[in-house]
């Protein structure tokens, strides 16, 4: 096959609209500042961005086709792998869907223990994508105070079930590990010291002019485009959409609570570090809410259920753990699933995170699919790009927050 | 009963319009002819301004299953927090419907995915390509009849040589 030289333009690349100056640059999918495996290929006219063509798939790993493979206790762990940014939100965003189907009523304590490591994973979020937003554009100081919280909440995670980054705590009708009085006391000393960062970060960048300058009125998003595309979480929130899941459905333990739904109209990148910013002061007002009216009693649903694995003493020591651990386990026995679907929806840090799960009957799900909050953020990324320089690439990267393992899953 | 005034207006407009409700989810099924002008009707006169998913499932292992794919478009009310499903199912050869990109901009990566994973065809979609996976794949895996064993796609795939360019 022959090429055409050069300078030799072919037919189409002869329309008359077509500029010579306009040239094509290929960004990712090994860059450092697309944070994780994603293209972008980018039509300049100097420095200015004309147009930008996403390329998406590079971490493409199934896990869709895993779910109809993996049974319900098990798929958990690939939830992890999804947003591995807050791998807590996607075990409950998995549970609370596989509970809606199989209509298990979960145990007041372990509502609000799951609302807890929710709300500790919403920080742990934010923390990133504002830390890497800052980082982004310049602000290295910023992002290690972010990053150091971090790993307070990690060290939150470790106590609580064993791994601070892929934790795999909840199970179908319970959690891995009840939370001890050490872990408790943890969350509280993390609530007394994380005010102080909150503060100092808001002192290093809301009156930073460089980073005001480069994040104000850049990829501008208005209310009905956001609606329009999908968007939802703090993107959206950002734009004027005040839809919110733990105050307009309120699922786990989200009723019981005193918290507001930080919003705001401007739609840019600004706004939406700000919009994170204040999302982790309301998270901690409902984590301090949380952990201080934990109810005590059980945090599994009982072992007669049959829903929930039951603990490891039982399981030695009773003839009823046996028998139930057998029959959640031997895989001609598991659990009851009614030949149905359901979709269950959370609000997870990134927006709204759901899953819609056919039941067969048998152990495994029949289908798993995953709604991703970041696959519907990242198709807005051409419009609020067109006309913004190069250098801004990386800030609506940014605040978009976009994980490629949930991406392309 | 199912309290909704978008569904009573849909039972109206078709006529085998099948309603139910699990765990809290209201769904209605209708037949894939009817179904942008239903979604139409619903995004424009019942404030079903958010399209929050759609997805596709593949039931040709289902049992007591009678169609091949069922397609689910998610929808919920911005104002009011009302949520509605809207299922519908086809069959081979006539794996096409009509792409919703006019009604959500927000559907053009959805439906390119399900095109991807699925292969139901979304008519009068802007750019109705693969998404996740390479262009050269010639399968969609999500069906339930793709095999789990083998070699894979890789023969179809381009080999990149360092070295002249022919």
């Amino acid at each position: 096959m022959t090429t055409a030289p050069a300078n030799q333009k072919t037919a189409d690349m002869a329309r008359p609209d077509e500029r010579d100056y306009v040239w094509t640059l290929n960004f990712g999918p090994q860059h450092p500042a697309t944070h994780t495996t994603l293209r972008l290929v980018l039509k300049l006219d100097g420095e200015r961005v004309i147009d930008a063509m996403p390329d998406i798939g590079y971490l493409h790993s199934g896990f869709e086709k895993l779910g109809e493979h993996l049974d319900y206790n098990q798929y958990v762990t690939i939830t992890d792998r999804m947003n591995y940014i807050s791998p807590m939100a996607n075990n409950v965003a998995w549970h609370h869907a596989v509970e809606k189907l199989m209509g298990i009523e979960i145990t007041p304590r372990c509502r609000y223990l799951r609302t807890i490591v929710a709300e500790l994973a919403r920080i742990s979020d934010h923390l990133l994508a504002t830390g890497a937003m800052g980082l982004d554009v310049g602000a290295f100081t910023f992002f290690l105070y972010a990053f150091y919280q971090r790993e307070v909440i990690n060290d939150v995670f470790e106590t609580l079930c064993g791994a601070r980054f892929t934790n795999s705590y909840t199970r179908t009708g319970g959690v891995s590990q009840d939370a001890t009085p050490l872990v408790v006391e943890k969350i509280r000393a993390f609530l007394r010291g994380f005010p102080k960062t909150l503060q100092d970060m808001r002192q290093l960048l809301y009156r930073n002019r460089i980073f005001i300058d480069r994040m104000q009125g850049v990829g501008r998003l208005s209310r009905e485009e956001a609606i329009a595309s999908c968007a939802s979480g703090p993107i959206a929130r950002a734009s004027g959409v005040t839809r919110d899941l733990r105050r307009d459905e309120p699922y786990l333990a989200y009723a019981d609570f005193e918290f507001e739904v930080p919003c705001m109209t401007s739609g840019d990148c600004l706004a939406r570090f700000l919009v994170r910013v204040a999302e982790m002061e309301e998270s901690l007002k409902i984590v301090d809410q949380a952990v201080e009216n934990l109810p005590s009693g059980p945090v599994n649903v009982g072992v007669d259920e049959r829903t929930a694995l039951p603990d490891k003493t039982q399981v030695y020591q009773s003839i009823e753990g046996t028998i139930s651990h057998f029959e959640l386990i031997m895989t001609n026995r598991g659990f009851e699933v009614p030949c149905n679907e359901v979709y269950g929806a959370t609000e997870a840090p990134n927006g709204e995170l759901g899953f819609y799960i056919v039941g067969d009957g048998s152990n495994v799900a029949y289908r798993a699919r995953c709604r991703p909050p970041s696959f519907v953020h990242f198709a807005l990324f051409p419009q609020l790009i067109r006309g913004h320089t190069l250098s801004d690439v990386v800030a609506v990267l940014g605040s978009l927050n976009i994980i490629a393992a949930e991406l392309d899953r | 009963m199912i309290e909704s005034a978008a569904v009573t207006d849909l039972a109206q407009r078709i006529t085998d319009l099948r309603v139910d409700e699990f765990r809290g989810d209201v769904r209605v099924v209708l037949p894939s002819t009817e179904l942008f002008a239903a979604l139409e009707v619903l995004k424009q006169q019942h404030g079903f301004d958010l399209l929050v998913d759609m997805t596709c499932v593949d039931y040709a292992l289902y049992r007591d299953a009678t169609d091949r794919f069922g397609l689910v478009y998610l929808l919920a009310n911005t104002q009011t927090n009302e949520r509605l499903t809207v299922r519908t199912f086809l069959n081979e050869p006539q794996l096409v419907v009509r792409s919703v990109v006019a009604l959500w901009p927000g559907a053009n990566w959805l439906e390119r995915e399900i095109w991807d994973m699925f292969g139901i065809t979304f008519d009068g979609h802007p750019d109705h390509r693969r998404i996740l996976l390479p262009q050269e794949f010639s399968a969609h895996p999500l069906r339930k009849d793709y095999p789990l064993q083998g070699r894979g796609e890789r023969h179809h795939f381009p080999v990149i040589t360092r070295g002249t360019p022919t």
